[in-house]
């Protein structure tokens, strides 16, 4: 029983269906949501390294490199949006936020 | 081999059943915790690959920036965490449906393109000998991809940039040091010289 490519995809497979299906389930708790998408960056990060692990090529490595640094950013600004929401409102509750609607 | 093999299913196992945790945990402290959990677990995953630099740098970026960010973010919200839970159960089926589909899907391409892809040509997983892996990364990163690198940057910049404009506030009624003021400051505005008359005071 030796341990391949299928096993390493098929737990990031499993890792992003968590996280579409948090997505789903947790619709009014924002912060959830944003943990689902780290969830979601860090299964698509373990594809980028099994395969370039498996196909001998580094520069999947890179591309994780460059999800991780996105995943960062979007952490760092949708927790700021959340932080100013709250600040303006006293809740996150985010499916009555239809206030830019217009 | 076997080896591998045990720790690869049990760093697995970690992963996932952590990644479910955050997902359906009550309290969103609980969840933060699970998915440091998860994110240590999927960096041993990565050790178990060979990528140790990559495995590091989700430990140091994840679990030491994002994650405690989160936790900041977390305790410093004072909302009744409760009133989320209440969509739960109706938004349960179709998640679980969604999910299902997309389960079914990927592990159906994971096992095709593991058994008859471009990588099933390759037997074991490269491990590089002549060089680590973070000068393998660093050879490619500084080279072929430094202007992504630096674009990867500016990303971050304007990240930090955004969160400070975002959450930054002005309270009214705060005296704040104004360097430009004190540094135009002249002898001529700074002071005065007055004549005092004896046996009177000095006014104003």
């Amino acid at each position: 029983m030796s341990i391949g490519l299928p096993n390493y995809l098929a737990v990031a497979a499993i890792l992003f269906t968590i996280g579409v299906f948090g997505i789903f389930v947790n619709r009014k708790n924002v912060i959830v949501i944003l943990m689902s998408i780290e969830l979601i960056l860090l299964a698509v990060n373990i594809n980028l390294v099994a395969f370039s692990v498996y196909l001998h090529d580094v520069v999947g490595q890179i591309f994780a490199m460059f999800v991780l640094t996105v995943a960062a950013a979007e952490a760092a600004v949708g927790l700021a949006i959340l932080v100013t929401f709250f600040r303006n409102r006293g809740d996150i509750a985010v499916d009555d936020a239809s206030m830019m609607r217009g | 081999m076997a080896l591998t093999a045990i720790a690869f299913y049990v760093l697995a196992a970690v992963t996932l059943g952590a990644g479910l945790s955050v997902v359906l945990a009550k309290n969103p402290v609980h969840s933060v915790l699970f998915l440091i959990t998860a994110f240590f677990s999927a960096a041993g995953l990565f050790v178990l690959m060979g990528a140790e630099f990559l495995a590091m740098l989700l430990v140091v970026v994840y679990v030491g920036a994002v994650a405690v960010l989160f936790l900041f973010v977390v305790m410093m919200l004072d909302v009744d965490f409760g009133s989320f839970r209440q969509g739960f159960t109706r938004y349960l089926p179709i998640g679980i449906v969604v999910a299902g589909i997309l389960a079914i899907e990927l592990a159906a391409v994971a096992i095709v393109v593991g058994t008859r892809g471009a990588a099933s040509h390759n037997a074991g997983p490269f491990v590089a000998r002549e060089v680590t892996n973070a000068e393998a990364i660093g050879r490619v990163l500084y080279t072929d991809y430094v202007y992504f690198f630096q674009a990867a940057g500016i990303v971050l910049l304007i990240a930090m940039i955004g969160a400070i404009v975002l959450t930054l506030r002005h309270k009214p009624g705060v005296r704040r040091q104004v360097i430009a003021d004190q540094v135009a400051r002249t002898p001529k505005t700074g002071m005065r010289i007055v004549d005092i008359k004896p046996g009177q005071g000095i006014e104003g």
